[in-house]
């Protein structure tokens, strides 16, 4: 690993990895409290069009991205929240809709698509120092909101009703929510592609969240944990030549199965220690 | 605090006139009339799906009323509602969710402190207070999860007392809590009732206690001329089936209670014979 790090490209890869890890870390808590794993789902591969969309007019892919994610970020939030019924169904046909349109505008775009596969199976190792610029900013974008939102972010998350009736702008705050996963997503699309993007959004937050007691700290420590996990992956993938975003992922999932074993055993310890 | 008796003077602080509301165009509550008077402590009981908590929640605004006139005190809903401490039936909870006691209780400042602004030290002053008063300040640090049913329902109390609340909604306050417990709880809420009004609702006939001034029965229909006992008129214009309830005992233990606050009333000789 030590010599590897003689490369710029994996001084980047390692770079991209803590920064994707922050947000993955906040984001994913709140993805993982709320239970819109699968709304992030849809999220995530809606992008997918935009990608599409920048081949296909000569832009750049993460741009339309980012515009495709969010717009379908606030059509999914609409949806979920007009209607009490079928959001799921709705929801799952905006994921397909999203996807098939950026596959046939991809069809359209004459000439050789180099780097396409890197969106959907994720290419940490080709991460332009560039791209690290856009990921910090977006790190410090996510990390002011939630911080300015904190205590209505908790509210929603926790008891919506109760927000309501205690005037916090709910319906506002829920948008603003999905709109920050979407910034997340496109983000971490970099590292292990749309396809396994909510694997890593849920794993390092669901492990955490089995040991932290309020939400910052889960956010902490699911961070943490992002951090751990890529850089591991990337590590592995490096020493075996395996694909960086599959063995990114294969080592958050071990370590959420470890997780779920060891709970049992760890909180009998904590208990007994706090008397 | 001096303790302020109900009278017939006392301030309006609920109103409701010719209320219809419930859900998809089908009403679930019909011509509701309703005027609960500044310390009042009312039980409200009926059956589930009697429309018990689509009161609350038009109450609340969370539900528009289809029909009707809804003021809290004197204002409209929306307005109003900043002054009511709301404690919601616990029946959907999240055991996992990563939150302490304190955090809970201190949502109950969410109405006091708007958009961006932060938590103040006066705030925290207010939590350990309601906390206090409940008695959950030791357990502040605990995540929410780890606590029992009748503990929960206390912080469920704290944090609509964080809220500096005029008038206190309940969503079936005992119904996940054993007797024991439920008993404590209600002589905490005989000792907020000196200086709020308390709105109940109850599916549980033995729910009304003592410490419940006067009760009413709904049931799509709302049966409520202020009385101070369950009558049997009552319970059979609500629940439509009297002679199962008398079988069994239920209302035997809502007039037993009874004993304690008007022990020279005949029905009660009549059922402790």
């Amino acid at each position: 690993m030590i010599e590897a790090l003689q490369f710029g490209f994996m001084r980047n890869a390692l770079l991209a990895g803590v920064l994707v890890s922050i947000a993955c870390g906040i984001i994913g808590t709140l993805v993982v409290i709320n239970r819109i794993v699968f709304v992030s789902g849809g999220i995530a591969h809606a992008a997918y069009g935009g990608i599409g969309l920048g081949y296909f007019f000569k832009f750049n892919p993460v741009l339309g991205a980012i515009v495709f994610s969010v717009a379908a970020a606030v059509g999914m939030g609409a949806v979920q929240r007009r209607t009490r019924q079928r959001a799921d169904t709705i929801i799952g046909v905006m994921w397909a809709i999203g996807m098939a349109l950026g596959i046939i505008l991809v069809d359209l775009t004459a000439g050789y698509k180099a780097d396409l596969m890197s969106y959907l199976f994720g290419s940490i190792l080709a991460v332009p120092s560039g791209d690290l610029l856009i990921m910090l900013a977006l790190d410090l974008i996510i990390i002011t909101l939630v911080a300015l939102f904190y205590k209505e972010l908790l509210a929603i998350s926790f008891d919506e009703t109760f927000a309501t009736v205690e005037n916090v702008p709910v319906d506002a705050i829920h948008m603003l929510l999905l709109c920050l996963i979407a910034l997340t997503v496109v983000m971490m699309m970099r590292v292990v592609g749309l396809i396994m993007v909510i694997a890593l959004l849920t794993m390092p937050a669901a492990i955490a969240g089995q040991f932290a007691r309020d939400m910052k700290r889960m956010m902490v420590l699911a961070s943490i944990l992002g951090v751990l996990f890529t850089t591991a992956g990337l590590w592995l993938s490096y020493s075996l030549n395996l694909t960086s975003g599959a063995t990114i992922i294969l080592v958050s999932g071990t370590a959420y199965l470890l997780s779920l074993v060891l709970k049992p055993l760890m909180s009998r310890v904590w208990s007994e220690s706090m008397g | 605090m001096h303790r302020r008796e109900t009278t017939e003077t006392a301030r309006e602080v609920i109103s409701v006139q010719h209320l219809w509301a419930g859900y998809e165009h089908e009403a679930v509550l019909e011509d509701i009339n309703l005027t609960v008077k500044e310390l009042d402590f009312i039980g409200l009981i009926g059956p589930n799906g009697g429309g018990k908590t689509t009161l609350l929640k038009v109450l609340l605004g969370l539900v528009p009323p289809m029909r009707g006139q809804v003021h809290i005190l004197g204002g409209s809903v929306n307005e109003g509602r900043r002054h009511i401490g709301y404690v919601p039936q616990s029946v959907e909870f999240d055991r996992d969710f990563p939150i302490t006691v304190w955090d809970v209780v201190r949502m109950g400042r969410l109405g006091k402190r708007g958009l961006l602004q932060r938590y103040t030290a006066e705030d925290n002053d207010v939590v350990a207070g309601v906390l206090r008063s409940v008695e959950m300040l030791d357990l502040r640090h605990h995540p929410i999860g780890a606590l029992s049913g009748g503990q929960r329902q206390r912080v469920y109390i704290a944090r609509a007392l964080a809220t500096e609340p005029e008038i206190l909604l309940l969503d079936e306050p005992m119904a996940s809590v054993d007797p024991l417990v439920s008993t404590s709880i209600y002589e905490l809420l005989g000792r907020l009732n000196d200086h709020v009004t308390i709105l109940m609702v109850s599916h549980d006939v033995s729910a009304v206690s003592a410490y419940v001034k006067t009760v009413g029965c709904l049931n799509r229909w709302l049966f409520y001329h202020g009385e101070r006992q369950l009558t049997s008129d009552m319970l059979e214009a609500a629940y439509q089936c009297p002679i199962d309830l008398i079988a069994h005992g239920v209302p035997h233990r809502v007039f037993q209670e009874h004993t304690v606050v008007r022990p020279g009333s005949p029905q009660v000789e009549e059922v402790r014979q």
